[in-house]
């Protein structure tokens, strides 16, 4: 029964963030899972690292996160394969020119370094393009990292910094007890720490529950798709207009293909199954885009859970009406952002100013 | 949800996954009793791994006529002239949870609505590395069966046979009989082994009698047979596999000592170390699994009736645990009966006159199955024979001082430990390192239950990405609606 300064909660890119950035300030910090630390969409996402599919009012923290990837080795001390490469959103139609023309004015706006490129150019920029695409937004701030390594990466880093690391522990409540939280285990052992953050991905609404504040979060359940190893057919990060396609392919050959099409599942079983009519489409708009691909195999479909708030927008900042509970999640595209918002939230904590907005929960109460 | 494909086949009593002796006994009985069957099997024939046809346009000469292929014979005419809708040359993908199976074949994509479903996808071959297990020339006892009966081909010019379990009798006896030599065998087991085995053997005399003709074959070939002894390192010198083999002590240790150690040579190396159940559908299904060494390794939980933890889903054969083809054949008719019962095509009357006589068999054929498994068990000393620098997961070449890197810094799970090597990731979904990974992370975490199983996915294998795309326009693709900007 040992004392912690704070308990975070959900062991994925934004709660380990933040334990991260707070052990770094001398915080006494313990971070506990139900499962691996990033196994959940922090571990089994599409790693992509876009602007192009980032929603507008993001993209000034989407920026920031994206260069926390690409630098890796400063703060998180080892590489999760993050590559900086060319992004591009394509248009193959009139109606989804004038999606590409508004969404890209409404991200430029907000500051994202992204322009629209003639369908020629674009093919330039990316050689295995089907020849029908008529015109792009284009972004140099793109890339992606082997999500799969996120959860090694940040283990070492918060071993390293003496945080407490609890993998495959279980909490089932949490009471506030008044200077105190008091964290119950599965195991009926408990914890206590002057501050908890609830981290908890697409069980937040469960974790919120336990201290009585209710805030509906969706659950969507993504299917991703890998390619075996394939000669290069692509060198760039692909979407087309309306979001519903990221593809890339690896330095070791292998393509993936995501975009947010859905399988079957709910945060209760998790994903269940993919939807074999969904894969076709999927695999059916990526061979559109790269034709190139349709000579690869497929090998292996998964599911990863994404939490979405009724407007879409993230949740953090203080659990509304209790003071020393914080709260981190449903950032749209959030694997991105993650360690920038696990900073701003540590900030926030330690009673910093922090260097952009939060996301106050209490909006989402009715 | 799932949409139809112009090819689908509805509403259908029961689908059969696997046309080896399970699968084909299930269907079989199935049909008898008035249900809707459909089976469906990757190869182009019924028959399995144990009595695998060969291609429709070989005409094999009478001599390479043996039992399994007479046996093979029968039971595909059987198929043939039965009410069972086959679907050969068709590999199943995915399958649902309320039971659409998914199917890739030669005509592309296409689905199958059934009421209840039967898998009888047998086993795979266990295989555990050491130094030079992936040179050219080193192949799997399995494969070599797969050579000799389906293809009529030698393994080498001369192979070294090494391994355990009855497969190293049949290999060696298929070489020699087909014209080819054996240089050497080298068994796991000692001659108590075997000897402390054939109590068990005498349970199917016919069977027993087999196996000692082979062994007369052997012996009398001359071939020389290191028992209680493994392999532990194999090099190509000029074309010849020079393989290391040390003897195994009383207490189940390679005794690495350079003193013991013998090279034998070849140029092909044939080895396996025994089989294990198949698990890649019933994983993606999530039904419940144990592990049972006495069955193989990990098995899916069945009741005596063959039903699986999960509503209308039946396991026959190998599949369930590994006791032979004999055995497969009662297995999937009590698991085909049970289907028909559940669907309330059979009476419970005749259900369990017919159940009973079934079991009887059933256990004089599982009994001398389970001489098998002793014979093929997992053993822990071959984990000694990986070493630092033997690569575990071919596919994609993960090293063993990189899986014993990661389980040094935390990773405590099969899909932690794949997540940070890439270990199991490769074309093969892991179906050829999972032993072997399992059993190092077993060896640090304590159980193989405490090191878990890799989550089960769809596709089962790779699945050619133009199959499943055909032809369409852009128009066609169901695109969802825009992404909130």
């Amino acid at each position: 029964m040992e004392n912690y300064d704070v308990a975070v909660v959900g062991g994925g890119v934004m709660g380990c963030s933040t334990a991260l950035y707070l052990s770094r300030n001398q915080m006494r910090t313990i971070i506990i899972d139900s499962g691996a630390l990033c196994s959940e969409a922090s571990g089994t996402n599409a790693g992509t690292l876009t602007l192009n599919m980032t929603r507008a009012a993001l993209i000034p923290y989407a920026i920031k996160g994206w260069e926390l990837w690409n630098s890796t080795e400063k703060w998180l001390h080892s590489s999760i394969g993050t590559r900086k490469v060319n992004g591009l959103s394509l248009a193959f139609t009139e109606e989804e020119e004038e999606l590409l023309y508004d969404r890209v004015q409404a991200r430029q706006a907000m500051g994202a370094p992204i322009k629209l490129i003639s369908g020629k150019k674009a093919q330039r920029l990316e050689p295995g393009l089907n020849n029908s695409v008529r015109s792009a937004a284009w972004c140099a701030k793109d890339g992606f990292t082997s999500a799969y390594l996120t959860g090694h990466a940040f283990k070492r880093a918060l071993t390293q910094e003496n945080s407490a690391v609890m993998e495959y522990s279980k909490v089932k409540g949490i009471e506030n007890d008044k200077n105190n939280f008091k964290i119950y285990l599965e195991n009926n052992e408990h914890l206590i720490a002057k501050r908890i953050v609830l981290a908890g991905g697409v069980w937040l609404e469960d974790m919120l529950n336990w201290l009585n504040v209710k805030i509906p979060i969706k659950c969507l359940i993504n299917q991703l798709i890998i390619t075996e190893r394939m000669p290069q057919v692509m060198k760039t990060v692909l979407s087309i207009a309306n979001g519903l396609l990221s593809l890339k392919q690896f330095d070791n050959g292998t393509v993936m293909i995501g975009g947010g099409w859905q399988g079957l599942g709910d945060k209760e079983r998790g994903g269940v199954e993919a939807i074999p009519e969904n894969l076709k489409g999927n695999i059916r708009l990526a061979c559109h885009v790269i034709p190139e691909l349709c000579y690869g195999r497929m090998v292996r479909v998964w599911l990863g859970l994404e939490a979405e708030t009724a407007d879409a927008l993230p949740v953090i900042g203080n659990v509304p009406g209790i003071s020393n509970a914080y709260v981190i999640g449903s950032v749209h595209s959030g694997y991105t952002s993650g360690p920038y918002m696990g900073w701003l939230l540590s900030q926030f904590i330690m009673g910093q100013e922090t260097e952009m907005p939060l996301f106050d929960p209490s909006r989402l109460i009715n | 949800m799932t949409k139809t494909y112009p090819n689908d086949i509805q509403n259908v009593d029961l689908v059969v996954l696997g046309a080896g002796p399970a699968g084909v006994a299930a269907a079989n009985v199935a049909s008898q009793e008035g249900a809707d069957v459909v089976i469906i099997d990757e190869n182009s024939s019924a028959g399995g791994q144990i009595y695998r046809a060969p291609p429709n346009e070989f005409k094999p000469h009478d001599s390479f006529k043996s039992d399994e292929y007479q046996e093979g014979e029968k039971q595909r005419k059987i198929l043939k002239n039965s009410n069972v809708k086959a679907l050969f040359k068709h590999r199943v993908w995915s399958i649902s949870s309320d039971l659409v199976v998914s199917i890739v074949g030669p005509n592309g994509l296409s689905s199958c609505h059934t009421r209840s479903l039967i898998i009888a996808n047998g086993a795979l071959e266990r295989i555990i590395p050491f130094p030079g297990w992936t040179t050219p020339g080193v192949i799997g006892l399995a494969a070599s069966t797969i050579l000799l009966k389906s293809q009529f081909v030698l393994p080498g010019q001369s192979t070294v046979v090494a391994g355990c379990g009855p497969l190293l009798i049949a290999v060696a006896n298929g070489i020699i009989k087909s014209g080819g030599k054996v240089s050497a065998i080298i068994d796991l087991n000692s001659k108590s082994d075997w000897i402390k085995a054939s109590p068990r053997l005498l349970s199917r005399p016919d069977q027993l009698f087999k196996g000692m003709s082979w062994f007369a074959n052997i012996m009398k070939a001359g071939i020389k047979i290191y028992g209680g002894h493994a392999v532990t390192n194999t090099k190509q010198v000029d074309n010849v596999l020079k393989i290391s083999i040390a003897p195994i002590n009383s207490a189940g240790s390679i005794i690495l000592d350079s003193k013991y150690k013998k090279v034998v040579e070849g140029d092909c190396l044939a080895i396996g170390h025994g089989l294990f159940p198949s698990t890649e559908i019933t994983r993606l299904l999530k039904a419940k699994h144990i592990y049972d060494p006495h069955k193989g390794g990990w098995v899916p939980l069945i009741d005596d009736d063959f039903r699986s933890s999960i509503p209308g889903v039946y396991i026959a054969g190998d599949a369930t645990g590994i006791s032979g083809a004999f055995s497969a054949v009662q297995k999937g008719r009590i698991a085909g009966m049970t289907a028909v019962r559940d669907l309330n095509l059979m009476s419970s009357k005749k259900y369990k006159v017919k159940i009973k006589s079934e079991r009887t068999t059933l256990k004089k054929n599982e009994n001398f199955g389970k001489a098998a498994v002793i014979l093929m068990k997992f053993r822990s000393e071959l984990i000694q024979t990986i070493t630092s620098e033997t690569i575990v997961c071919r596919c994609e070449d993960v090293y063993r001082s990189e899986i014993d890197e990661a389980i040094e810094s935390g990773a405590r799970d099969m899909n932690q430990l794949k997540a940070w090597t890439r270990c199991g990731m490769g074309p093969c979904q892991g179906r050829t390192c999972s032993e072997a990974i399992e059993a190092i992370l077993a060896s640090k975490v304590g159980s193989r239950e405490l090191a878990g199983q890799w989550t089960g996915r769809t596709p089962f294998r790779p699945i050619p990405i133009d199959q499943i795309i055909g032809e369409y326009s852009y128009d066609d693709i169901p695109i969802p609606k825009a992404a909130p900007l």
